[in-house]
């Protein structure tokens, strides 16, 4: 699973186009945090991931479950590039029948191991899942990404107590700290203070890292995965950045939940080297 | 002398005797002392997931393990699944995931903790969510049996059970007893009670009372709230002409509404139900409670009388 830094970069770009053109193309959905999770998804899913795309129920697979379920433009486009699913599949985001449901879903769509879109659920269910691979004596490992907003829901927080508590090595966090939510930024809605000494506090290791930058997210996912980091939850708190790539939506609370427009759909193609200016 | 025993119980006793299954696994909110899946821990704590007092986490964590294959059965109190009622409904309905969730100490019956601790609501918001069983047995033999029939179900499902003890009315009687078909315990052809949980035993008390006034009652235990044994209520509707339900619980979306779905959709015929009336309850004992709610066998034996007037 060896890739270079510039394949990942570029795996990463392509992704960006599927998922401008899967929101265009709807005139729905969620862009903003699609965008901030991808360079993060494709590391991930191209050099991590134990998982058969041809055998998507493969039981001793790495499990990945994506919490911050409304960002599926993001994880279609990785699991399109991966082969679970077709590019032309891509094209059923949010349609009546679609494999590629609005928010992502388990019963729809091959690869998708959890069915969210409820913020608050996805970390307690990779907690499901990792404590069902310790029963199995497998070393499958569950992943979770959780979004900055979602930390304020509760039940995170009983996950994360929990986990610890029975430590579980193989359960490994990403958090898309991307500092904005639906209705504006993070700091504004509710101020989180110091994110690193809460997970700290609640017993996991905790890593911060530049989750734009491919070098630093390898390092950060060679930390989630290191032997010392083995014996009990693990997150890595990656700083992204809301819309990131396309220069009109990055830091825009506007796009966590709208489309481009036609113009502002060829302005992206642009700056993403799709089409020339 | 009949024998007395809470459902609880039977919940207990039967997780051991479905813990050869190496899958099995118990999930626990701080309460396993008081919805028996103690003893399962004592026996197989490898196998016992302690999630402190979350039951949010709980019931999640029961999907991730379904998902894996696992079967999970989580249990707390009755009132406190109510709060993990968006996790039931996304992470274990939608997906269709076998978790089994047990809310014990439900309805008035519950006692002198009071208010804050009697579920009435239960039955009704559980009935609501697509793929979920709903069951409410009414003794221990019965409770054990519908449990350990829960693993091959392979959907999830919500089972109340009660703190207090009630009379035993299945000793002997374990092959009669299935998921989704109601039980008839008398026959009679006057009146039809339809009762689940503690009311059951109250309901064949109304019955004996209604007896010695010269009124035949058919008596239904009706365990499975969801899916409804729509078989059975035509039969009685048939021989009866007139149907009393009662329940625990409020009389609001429980099993009164149950039966009324069926009979407004297929059979006609006069219903009277008897059910907490719409209010919150207070502290008082078991009995105490069943006349404070006016749904002791008293009040069901004069809903049998109104619903045969209204022949």
């Amino acid at each position: 699973m060896a890739k270079s830094i510039s394949e990942l970069e570029e795996i990463a770009r392509k992704c960006r186009v599927e998922i401008v053109k899967m929101v265009h193309r709807a005139q729905a959905g969620h862009p903003g945090g699609s965008l901030s999770e991808i360079d993060l998804l494709a590391a991930l899913y191209a050099t991590r991931m134990r998982v058969r795309p041809d055998e998507p129920r493969w039981q001793d697979r790495d499990r990945f479950i994506l919490s911050k379920g409304h960002a599926s433009p993001g994880m279609y486009s990785i699991l399109a590039e991966m082969g679970f699913i077709s590019h032309e599949d891509l094209k059923s985001y949010r349609v009546l029948g679609g494999v590629c449901q609005g928010h992502v879903d388990m019963k729809w769509c091959p690869g998708v191991d959890f069915s969210a879109g409820s913020l608050g659920m996805g970390l307690s269910f990779g907690m499901g899942c990792a404590t069902a691979a310790r029963l199995d004596e497998s070393e499958r490992r569950a992943f979770v990404m959780i979004g900055d907003g979602e930390m304020q829901e509760g039940s995170v927080w009983e996950a994360a107590m929990a986990a610890a508590h029975h430590e579980l090595g193989n359960l490994k966090v990403i958090l898309d700290r991307n500092r904005i939510q639906n209705d504006d930024f993070c700091e504004v809605q509710m101020r989180m203070f110091d994110i690193p000494a809460k997970w700290k506090a609640f017993g996991w290791n905790v890593k911060e890292i530049d989750g734009h930058n491919m070098t630093e997210i390898m390092e950060g996912l060679d930390f989630l995965e290191a032997p010392e980091n083995c014996n009990g939850p693990s997150i890595l708190i990656a700083h992204t950045i809301k819309g990131a790539g396309i220069s009109y939506m990055e830091n825009n609370p506007s796009f966590h939940g709208a489309a481009p427009n036609d113009e502002q759909f060829h302005q992206a193609m642009v700056e993403l080297g799709e089409v020339d200016a | 002398m009949t024998r007395m025993a809470a459902t609880r119980d039977g919940y207990g006793q039967a997780l051991l005797d479905l813990a050869d299954n190496e899958k099995v696994v118990v999930l626990e909110a701080d309460l396993g002392k008081s919805t028996k899946s103690l003893h399962f821990r004592k026996s197989y704590p490898d196998r016992t997931i302690s999630c402190g007092i979350g039951e949010q986490n709980m019931l999640l964590v029961g999907a991730g393990m379904a998902a894996s294959g696992y079967i999970p059965f989580a249990s707390t109190f009755a009132i406190f699944t109510e709060r993990a009622f968006e996790q039931m409904r996304n992470g274990i309905a939608r997906p269709n995931l076998a978790v089994h969730l047990c809310g014990s100490h439900g309805g008035t019956h519950t006692g002198t903790d009071g208010s804050s601790a009697q579920s009435i609501e239960d039955l009704a918001v559980f009935r609501t969510l697509p793929n979920v069983v709903v069951m409410h047995p009414c003794d221990d033999v019965s409770t054990r049996v519908l449990t350990t029939q829960l693993p091959a179900l392979g959907k999830p499902s919500y089972m109340r059970t009660a703190r207090n003890k009630t009379p035993v009315l299945y000793d002997g009687r374990e092959n009669e007893i299935q998921i989704g078909k109601g039980i008839t315990l008398k026959e009679g052809s006057d009146v039809a009670i339809v009762a689940c949980g503690v009311l059951v035993s109250e309901s064949l008390k109304a019955a004996e009372a209604l007896a010695e006034q010269g009124i035949n009652a058919t008596v239904v235990d009706m365990h499975t709230l969801k899916p409804i044994d729509g078989a059975l209520i035509d039969t009685i509707v048939a021989r009866c002409g007139a149907l009393v339900t009662a329940e625990d619980h409020n009389v609001i979306g429980g099993l009164g509404s149950a039966v009324a779905e069926h009979l407004v959709a297929n059979n006609f015929a006069p219903l009277e139900m008897v059910g907490v009336p719409d209010r919150f309850g207070e502290s008082g004992q078991a009995d105490e409670m069943l006349e404070v709610m006016q749904i002791s066998a008293h009040y069901i034996a004069l809903a049998a009388k109104k619903a045969i007037s209204r022949k």
